[in-house]
């Protein structure tokens, strides 16, 4: 068990290519980290580099004391999930559990226990003497974390280890892998494009845009507090609605608040949003779409003055109909205020 | 199929028979020939149907001794030899070195890989001379090295390895690298065992190829001790002006092609696969 | 050119790797094509004492030579009609079991293991059959009024290689058009079968167009097969003969330079049929890489 950290770290690829801009990240030791992003955005490029499997340009990492800038990816003491599993195909899965323990001259006995305990936890027992083309999707998943958890090491990397998965066991293993790790107290670092998936696992969230980090902190103070119009805008779902303040004043009415300077853009998430009219700002457009999602109804609404359609989140069904006209207000107390020019939210 | 036409069909099948006994009928011959006396086949008027004098034909072409020619049991044997040497030292180069194309980046790989390709456009037949000169002076004429090193470059062989492990994940590698194994290990414990079908097929198509070798043994042997099989028989061919024994000819002619093409009737999927992915 | 997204950290180890291959690719390949090129430009005395530069004398010679010219009208002849013959008959064939549910594999099995006798067996093979003596080709066209005489006969002998070469290049022919039709979608037979189009006209304007690629690439293979392999079905059945008319360059190098032992005007042959062999791979390749585009 370690902690992570990361100072000024920097990748360059031949060519100028610059894909992390210097970054730092401490990761506390036991914790789960997500690395969340568009694809390109240098979340896999960063783990890679924790990893070992890519050469770090400027900086340090260290992983507990020693700094691991120049060590092989097996002297790092880490373990990988990979999202295609890359499970030794002509190996039995007790052969791939086996392989990085023989490597490493651990004892036959101990190799033994250690398997029997990752197969037991993981419920893979029945599959020890199978070859991997012969499990389905969700035990090659398995085994993939059985190879990583037998190894015992200072922290696991995964690289969107659910991706490969249907929509269900993709929830399923979700749940598990946050239990497992809760129990192992393992350092982990989770890479994932799953806005859904970071949100529900991480201890803590970052937020990666372009090869720099956009924001960390707990998941849901990301969700209540983005610090830019970029983590607004990928965090949640269906997103954050986003109004130029220009255009809002023009089409409102009710109390419209004194934004703080610099205060461009508002954002306003769709469940914050309320129909009827009350105190706040208020507005009316036309309901375009209703997609009826079962718990909840999220209305698309198109509003005179405002380039794309503000989504409202109505729990149960929809009190009205397409192509209806709606009243609805912003409640100030919900508002988030960004400035356009610096991407950064405004307080 | 899209329609029923049964005289297609009959059609069909009339062609593929007729091309079968097309291409059968040269060896169905020869076996004929190889299963009578000497003195039904001198007569002008070859017999179609087979004799019974198989076996002795047969005894006669592993107990004749030649002047100036080997026996064919060693004949046979240096084939073997020649044909078993080139097909795994093939093998061994070009796995280690498709290994070394892909798997690392090292200053001269590209040079290394055009020089590789280029021997594709150095068949023996046009640097015969001077070919022959080196192996003279390396003093490898009438040796088993001499006929088979110089053999056993190949760039096809390394561009379907090369072909083979790009298609391997990236990820199984990387894997391996975090499980502790560095580039010895990776390559004998995962890359050899995924390589297997792969290898099989290819040992199928370089036997072949090792097997029918001609005109580089006739240029680097002497001695008849070094002879291989098709050299014997074409001597043996060549031979029958003075001696017509076209029975025993036909017999060591049969024996001579027999191995190969058993292999490509028992392995066809293997043949087919090597054949197929080392011209792509 | 590609490797994997990571790679082994190196030094030595992948030097060690290519080594072998490459110290006999340069040995036995890249050093002895260097010489034919440079004794191609020379002349050695009669005793190998001394040798000097004559610049392109082989090669005038060579092309002024009435044997070496009728050689390579004779090469381009001979490579020709193994070619169409092979291919041509391959292509009936395959279509042929490709069309079949059942038995393909049988008649396949059957088509392809003449892959495996090499080039101076053919040559036995059917030097025996048209024996004049004793062949029973021979015997047979007597009653069509043909003398066969292949020893005497220079067309006939012509022939006889032609026949030997091309029956050993059918099954390798077989194969790959057989896997280029098993590549043409199914589904568009049916449609043209929909747009009334009989069997034959199917194959002629959709399959034949389709299966373009398989067939440039076995010309260019066959090509090849026709000038370099096909050494030993000559040896073994005319040697060059008779008067030459079987004397196919790839033939003439050899008797030239390592019976003749005449090294200038066989190394300057030899540097010929290298740059034909050149032509022929960038073709090769070149097809292929804009195969891998499409």
């Amino acid at each position: 068990m370690a902690s992570i950290d990361l100072k000024s770290v920097r990748k360059v690829y031949p060519g100028n290519v610059t894909a992390i801009h210097a970054l730092d990240l401490s990761i506390a030791d036991g914790e789960l980290v997500v690395l969340v992003g568009p694809s390109g955005c240098g979340k896999s490029t960063l783990l890679r580099m924790i990893a070992g499997l890519e050469t770090i340009t400027d900086g340090t990492i260290s992983i507990g004391d020693d700094v691991v800038n120049k060590k092989e990816p097996a002297e790092r003491d880490i373990a990988m999930v990979f999202q295609n599993y890359a499970l030794y195909p002509h190996m039995s899965v007790r052969q791939n559990l086996e392989y990085g323990l023989k490597n490493r001259g651990t004892p036959r006995d101990e190799i033994d226990r250690r398997v029997t305990e990752a197969a037991r936890i993981l419920e893979i027992e029945q599959f020890l003497e199978r070859k991997p083309r012969q499990l389905s999707g969700g035990q090659r998943q398995r085994v993939a974390m059985g190879r990583a958890i037998v190894r015992q090491p200072k922290a696991f990397l995964f690289d969107e280890p659910l991706s490969n998965l249907d929509a269900k066991l993709r929830g399923q293993m979700r749940i598990e892998i946050r239990r497992l790790q809760r129990s192992l107290k393992t350092t982990s670092v989770y890479v994932t494009h799953d806005q859904l998936e970071a949100m529900t696992l991480a201890d803590r969230l970052v937020v990666m845009n372009g090869g720099r980090i956009e924001q960390v902190g707990k998941p849901i103070e990301l969700y209540d507090r983005p610090a830019s119009l970029f983590v607004a805008g990928f965090i949640g779902s269906p997103p954050m609605n986003l109004i130029p303040v220009e255009a809002l004043v023009a089409v409102a009415g009710g109390t419209m608040p004194d934004f703080p300077a610099g205060t461009d853009i508002v954002g306003i998430r769709p469940d914050q949003v309320l129909l009827g009219s009350r105190d706040g700002i208020t507005l009316s457009g036309t309901v375009e779409l209703i997609e009826p999602v079962g718990g909840e109804s999220h209305l698309y609404v198109r509003v005179e003055g405002i380039a794309q359609a503000l989504i409202l989140v109505q729990q149960g069904r929809a009190s009205v109909g397409e192509a209806e006209r709606v009243d609805f207000i912003l409640p100030l107390a919900a508002l988030h205020g960004f400035n356009r020019e610096s991407g950064r939210r405004v307080e | 199929m899209v329609e029923n036409r049964p005289w297609l069909t009959v059609l069909t099948h009339l062609v593929l028979i007729c091309g079968v006994l097309m291409v059968a009928f040269p060896v169905y011959i020869s076996i004929i020939a190889a299963t009578h006396g000497p003195t039904a086949l001198t007569s002008g008027r070859m017999p179609l149907l087979p004799g019974g004098e198989l076996w002795n034909n047969v005894v006669e072409v592993l107990t004749r001794q030649q002047r100036g020619a080997a026996p064919y049991w060693l004949m046979t044997w240096n084939s073997l030899l020649m044909a078993i040497s080139i097909t795994l030292g093939k093998i061994a180069i070009s796995i280690i070195s498709a290994y070394a194309i892909v798997y690392f980046r090292f200053p001269g790989r590209v040079l290394a890989f055009w020089m590789i390709f280029i021997t594709l456009m150095l068949p023996v037949e046009v640097r015969i001379i001077p070919t022959f000169a080196v192996v003279a002076n390396l003093g490898l004429l009438n040796s088993y090295l001499g006929l088979t090193i110089p053999l056993i470059a190949s760039a096809t062989a390394t561009f379907l390895f090369r072909q083979f492990f790009m298609t391997i994940p990236d990820e199984l590698m990387e894997a391996a690298r975090v499980d502790g194994a560095g580039p010895i290990k990776f390559f004998r414990d995962i890359l050899l065992p995924l390589s297997r079908t792969n290898i099989a097929a290819l040992c199928v198509i370089l036997f072949i190829y090792g097997w029918i070798q001609y005109l580089w043994p006739l240029l680097v042997t002497t001695d008849p001790n070094y002879y291989t099989l098709m050299m014997g028989v074409k001597r043996l061919a060549a031979a029958q002006e003075a001696d017509p024994q076209w029975n025993t000819i036909m017999a060591a002619v049969v024996m001579a092609m027999l191995p190969p093409v058993l292999i490509v009737i028992f392995m066809q999927r293997l043949f087919v696969k090597g054949l197929v992915e080392t011209e792509k | 050119m590609d490797t994997k997204r990571t790679v082994f950290p190196s030094q030595g180890l992948p030097y060690l790797l290519v080594a072998p291959q490459l110290i006999i690719t340069l040995i036995f390949f890249i050093w002895p094509a260097g010489q034919a090129i440079k004794s191609s430009f020379e002349r050695e005395d009669p005793f190998g004492l001394s040798t000097s530069f004559v610049g392109l004398q082989h090669y005038a010679r060579l092309f002024q030579e009435p044997a070496y010219l009728a050689s390579i009208g004779r090469t381009a002849l001979f490579a020709l009609a193994v070619t169409l013959i092979s291919m041509g008959l391959a292509l009936v064939l395959a279509v042929a079991v490709n069309r079949l549910i059942r038995g393909g594999t049988a008649y396949s099995t059957m088509l392809l293991w003449p892959y495996a006798v090499s080039p101076v067996v053919a040559g036995i093979l059917w030097w025996f059959i048209f024996n004049s003596s004793t062949g029973i080709l021979p015997y047979m066209l007597e009653f069509v009024g043909v003398d066969w005489n292949h020893q005497l006969n220079g067309a006939q002998a012509m022939i006889l290689i032609i026949i030997a070469a091309s029956w050993k290049q059918i099954s390798y022919n077989f194969l790959f058009f057989l896997a280029g039709l098993q590549s043409v979608p199914q589904s568009l037979n049916e449609a043209a079968a929909i747009d009334g189009a009989g069997p034959f006209k199917r194959f002629w304007t959709i399959v034949f167009p389709l299966l373009s690629p398989t067939t440039f690439f076995l010309m260019i293979v066959n090509l090849n097969y026709t000038m370099f392999d096909t050494f030993g079905v000559v040896d073994a059945t005319t040697a060059g003969g008779p008067n030459q008319a079987t004397n196919i360059l790839v033939y003439k190098v050899y008797s030239d330079g390592y019976i003749g032992l005449n090294l200038g005007s066989s190394s300057a042959q030899s540097v010929i049929l290298m740059l034909f062999v050149i032509v022929l791979t960038v073709i090769q390749f070149r097809y292929v890489e804009r195969r891998v585009q499409y």
